[in-house]
Formats: C-alpha cells, structure tokens, sequence
C-alpha cells in the first residue's frame, strides 16, 4: 500500500480575505477510506473540490499517486466525484447518465456496455437503464451518482456529503453499503461530511476540520478516546469540559487542580511539564454514573437534575452541584424522573475517565 | 341555510373557476374571438367597389394572394426578417444570460433590471432613435465622415431591410433576455461540474448538457420574438423605405388606402397560418435536435 497516495502539502484556497482551506498537510493513503469531518464553513467541502479540480488552490501542491495534478483541470484528473445533490443529468437517462463518463476513454461498444452492466450489478440497479432521475427515489439517485463516477474506474472517489438528503434509516442502510463497496473495489473513497458518527463509522482515518484548519487526523477510536484539542473533543461526541491548572508533575501522572473540585493525580496524556499551565479536563457523560445513593468512586458529588431527556435506549440528565454549574450524563439504567427524589441525584467520576486538554 | 346559488358556487369547483376567468373571457371574446371571426369572414367576400363589398362565399381572396407575386415575396421577406432577427437576438443575448445566471454572484436582479432599462421608454421613440442614429446625417454616418475614413454616408444603413432588422433586434432583446436567463439560471451548476468531472471539455459540457438544458429557453425566446416581428409594421414603415417593407405594410394598405378589405383579411390569415405553422415547426425541430445532441 502507498501510505502517501494523495500528497496535500501546504495547501490554502483564499476567497478574498476568508481563508476556506489555510495552509494544511496531510497524506491519503491508497485504498482507504477517508473522511474530511468538520462543521458547515470549516473547509471540508473546499479541500474536496480542490482534489477534484473544481478549484485551484492559492498556494500549495496536489500530488496523487506521485503525479502532481495541482494545475490540472477536473477532466484531466483521475478523480471522479458524488456530488452532494447527485447531479443527474436530467434530460438523459440512467444509462445514458451512466455511459456519459465513458465516451472519453477510448472504449469499445461491447467495452463500454460490460462496464456499465457491471457498475448497474454493483449499486444494484439492474432493470433501471431506462428511467429518468424525476423518476428515482433519493436512494437510487445516490446509487446512479455512484454508479457514474465508479463505472470510469478512478483512482479516487470523492464524496461531498452523499447521504445528506437520506432519510435516517436509508442513511444507515448507505453507509454500510458504501462501507462494504469500498472494500469491494478497493478505491480510495475521500468522504466528506459534518455528521460525526457517519465518519466515524464508516472511515479508517477522520481528519476533523475547522476553520481552514486540520484539528486531528486520526483513525475514529483514537479521536474519540484521545482528542487533541477542546474542539475535537467537543465536536466528537458530546462532553463535559472543567476548568484546571496543572501542578506537580509525577512520571506519568500529574497533579490537576480542578476549579471547585480541589487538586486531583491523573493521567498526564498532554505530557504537560510546567506547573500552573491552564488546561481543560474532559469528562464524557457515559463514564459518570448517576445514581440515587452515594458511591466510593473517587469523586462523588451530591446534585440536582435540572433536565432530563429520555433517548430510548437511554436517559440524558442535566444536573446541576454545587461545585459545578452544569453536568451532562446518561444513563442506560431503568432511571427516569420519578426515580429521583426531589430530582436529587448522586453524580460519580472516576479520576482514570477524566482526559486533559490543550486549552485552545 | 345558505341561499341556493351561494350553494352551489361552495360545491362547484368549475361555477368558482368559471367565474375568476370571467373577466379575462370576457375581454378575449370580444377584444380576440369576434374580430378574428370577423377577419376570417371578410377573406371569403369580394370588394365590388370602392364603398361595397360584396357577400357571398368565395375562396378567390386566397388564390389571388398567391397570385400575386409582390404578396408572395413580402411574406417570404417577412419571415426571412423576422428570423435573422430572432437569430442574431439568440445569439447575443445568450452569452449574456449564460454570464449574468453563472458567473454574477451578488445583483443579479439589478442586471437584468440594467439590461431591460432601454425597454422602459416606448417602442416608438426607440424606433426614432435608431433614425437619429443610422440616418444619412445620423451618429454613425456623419462620425464616420468627420473621423474621415468615409467620404459619403452609408445608404444601406437608412430606409432599408438592414435598418429594420438592427431596430428590432433591439426593440425585443429584452423579451428573449428574460425566458433564456429563466432557463440558464434554472439549470444547476454542479450539472456542468459533473460534465468536467466525467472528461468534458468546457465546449463539450456546453453542448452535451448546458445547451439542451436551457432548450425550453430558447424556444420560448424563439417565439416571443418571432410571432411579434412577423408582424410588425411600425418599424418597416418608420424605418424600412420600399427596400424593408414587410407583408405587414401591405395588409395595412389594403384595409387603408388600398381599401380592399376581403384582400387584406386574406393576407392576414395566410399570415397567421403561417406563423403557426413556423413556431410549431421551430418548436418540433429544436425538441428533435435536442434529442439527437443528447
């Protein structure tokens, strides 16, 4: 596998004085599925259309697959693209949609007709050849979307937001499918997206975007578990942040002194050495437990639920103690606003749970 | 308990839609349906003199239009004007259109209201500026002639087909702008970029997509500027000398000086049944071709 596939080096696309992509690095390895995850306006979608060629890119270079194709036009390139509306020719039909890509290439008739069978057999749309896209579901457009930018067989497949027009549960049924596809044909797939638990389901690596700016590229465990930054954790997952400082540093522990709660030893995974250095202690609501007696875990706070919102196969509860203004937890247990008298609550962490975070 | 009629009219979709196109029926009937009715029952009379016609049924009117032969050409002269006039109208405002739909960010509006403002003064003193301008001692001729690279002004320009086809052509630029804008700016942009992304070439994507997409556009433009200019007969006879005349001019003779009104209803509805059958014709073709291209 060629680990540097696609070579993003310090590139920036500037739309006037609004720097969409600012300076970023970072390699695509071949054969994986990638995905750029970042809130609207972060830039995802601008780093996607520079692969693509639908942009040129300010300063910086493009290499894929050893070639550098930063000045080259979108026909010229061996990308093909989904595009978020799909983009279906309207007045042809899906045949015609599908062969559409293939006049260029030099095939031959029967070439070009096996090829289109075959993609029809792989997004399972056999028997679609004649319709018109007026006449497909939001599902089977995304299919023919697909269908048309694998049938020219690119080196990359770039996705800008593909299930973003699906219903939740066509959009389940999607990703798993696009999951399994990839594997199939082994592409590299750059998947674009700001739902968070589609990338993370879906992707080997998640480079997670703001502001122009890659905040953390890492493999979907790694950026849950371990966030670099208060973004990434606040932006993966849902989070409870407490102010800290550091203290007294001991090999891999550190001493923390968390505002309200008083002074604490865990986990130095900053690898923090200064005393007094301002961090942010991240605690997220499936490590605490909720309970309505008190517990022996390392701190435990007495509270009160302000809000509660029932998940279905959870409980969310906001609580607010007396140290702390407001504590988001859940709770898988058959707890629910009666179970709380007085919507009094006990509030448990474990010091191993609570992660430091660059405040930045 | 509601009055019978009120009843009636809360039940009956058709009593409701009937009568919201009351009015504007009413105006076609008499305003439309009884002068053309009119018009086609004075083809089939006889003018037997200056004041009298005479009454009974005759399709002669008809053969003595293609009889004629001065009838004949004008018709041709006619459509032939009306077509370069549409066609150099397409041509030029099309560029236009495909730049304000996607290429102009912010304003859009105001580009258009900016294009049609010429169209805010009347039709007429835009024709008699277009005499001001090509005239022999107009702003082209006489710049030209101080400028020194003519020595006598330019005939063909004044009082010619030339004349009327530049008059028209700007006297309805703006009624092709709207439907051709309307079509382009319709047409989503990530269509083009999916053409560049499957290996087009911009002209490529051009033909294959942009091209067939803004088709209703372009037919719709086709018509609004056809159907009207055909007909038109101010600017031909501001502007057209004997070398611009059009079929138009004729027909007005005959119901004026010429009085012979059997004659020029004739004329009219030759006229009219030829323009049917060009825009369907224009409209069939184009639909066709569209469907080859694609």
């Amino acid at each position: 596998m060629n680990n540097s596939f696609i070579q993003i080096h310090e590139i920036s696309k500037h739309f006037g004085s609004v720097r969409a992509v600012d300076n970023v690095s970072f390699q695509i390895h071949e054969g994986e599925f990638f995905s750029l995850l970042g809130p609207s306006g972060c830039g995802k979608t601008t780093l996607l259309r520079l692969l693509a060629g639908f942009e040129f890119p300010t300063n910086g270079k493009l290499l894929l697959d050893g070639i550098d194709i930063t000045s080259l036009p979108p026909d010229k390139r061996p990308t093909n693209m989904v595009f978020q509306n799909y983009a279906i020719f309207p007045h042809i039909n899906v045949e015609k949609n599908i062969q559409f890509g293939l006049r260029k290439l030099g095939l031959s008739k029967e070439e070009i007709e096996k090829r289109v069978k075959d993609v029809l057999s792989l997004v399972k749309l056999e028997g679609y050849e004649e319709r018109f896209s007026s006449q497909l579901s939001g599902g089977q457009r995304q299919r023919v979307a697909l269908a048309r930018a694998l049938v020219r067989q690119p080196k990359v497949l770039l996705l800008d937001e593909p299930l973003g027009a699906l219903d939740k549960k066509l959009r389940d049924e999607m990703q798993l499918e696009l999951r399994s596809l990839q594997k199939e044909i082994g592409i590299t797939f750059v998947f674009v997206t700001h739902d968070q638990q589609e990338a993370i389901s879906m992707s080997d690596r998640v480079a997670v975007m703001s502001e122009g700016k890659i905040q953390q590229l890492s493999a979907p465990n790694e950026l849950y578990k371990n966030p670099q930054n208060i973004f990434v954790s606040d932006f993966i997952g849902e989070t409870n942040f407490l102010k800290a400082s550091t203290k007294a540093q001991d090999g891999e522990h550190i001493n923390v002194s968390i505002e309200n709660l008083g002074e604490f030893k865990i986990k130095n995974n900053l690898n923090i050495s200064e005393n007094s250095f301002d961090v942010v202690c991240s605690i997220r609501p499936e490590a605490m437990k909720i309970d309505t007696v008190k517990s022996d875990w390392d701190i435990c706070l007495e509270g009160k639920i302000r809000q509660t919102s029932y998940l279905g196969e959870m409980t969310k509860f906001y609580v607010e103690t007396k140290e702390l203004e407001k504590i988001i937890t859940v709770s898988s247990q058959h707890f629910d606003n009666q179970s709380f008298k007085n919507n009094d609550c006990f509030i448990s962490i474990s010091l191993e749970d609570i992660s430091l975070l660059n405040k930045k | 308990m509601l009055n019978p009629l009120k009843s009636i009219y809360a039940k009956s979709e058709p009593a409701r839609a009937y009568s919201l196109l009351s009015p504007a029926l009413i105006l076609v009937t008499l305003v439309m349906l009884i002068p053309l009715t009119l018009m086609l029952s004075f083809s089939f009379f006889t003018q037997t003199s200056f004041t009298e016609i005479d009454y009974s049924f005759t399709v002669q009117r008809y053969i003595d239009f293609f009889q004629k032969n001065l009838l004949v050409s004008l018709l041709i002269k006619s459509i032939k004007i009306s077509f370069l006039v549409t066609l150099i109208t397409l041509l030029t405002a099309y560029p236009v259109c495909y730049y304000i739909a996607f290429y102009v960010k912010k304003n859009k509006m105001l580009w258009l209201v900016l294009l049609t403002l010429p169209f805010w003064t009347s039709y007429l003193l835009r024709v008699f500026s277009w005499k001001i301008i090509l005239g022999t001692k107009g702003v082209i001729n006489s710049s030209l002639i101080n400028v020194g690279l003519l020595n006598e002004p330019l005939t063909f320009l004044m009082y010619s087909e030339t004349a009327v086809i530049i008059t028209l052509t700007h006297a309805w630029a703006a009624f092709a702008l709207l439907p051709l804008y309307v079509s382009l700016d319709k047409i989503d942009f990530s269509l083009i970029e999916a053409g560049r992304d499957l290996g087009l070439s911009r002209f490529e994507v051009f033909w294959k997509i942009t091209l067939p997409l803004s088709l209703p556009g372009i037919i719709g433009a086709i018509l609004i500027i056809f159907i009207p200019t055909v007909g038109d007969y101010v600017t031909p006879a501001l502007l057209g000398g004997t070398d611009g005349r059009m079929l138009s001019n004729m027909i007005q003779g005959y119901f004026g000086k010429i009085n012979n009104i059997p004659l020029g209803a004739a004329s009219a509805t030759i006229m009219l049944f030829t323009v049917a059958i060009v825009t369907m014709a224009v409209s069939y073709s184009t639909k066709k071709l569209s469907q080859r291209m694609s």
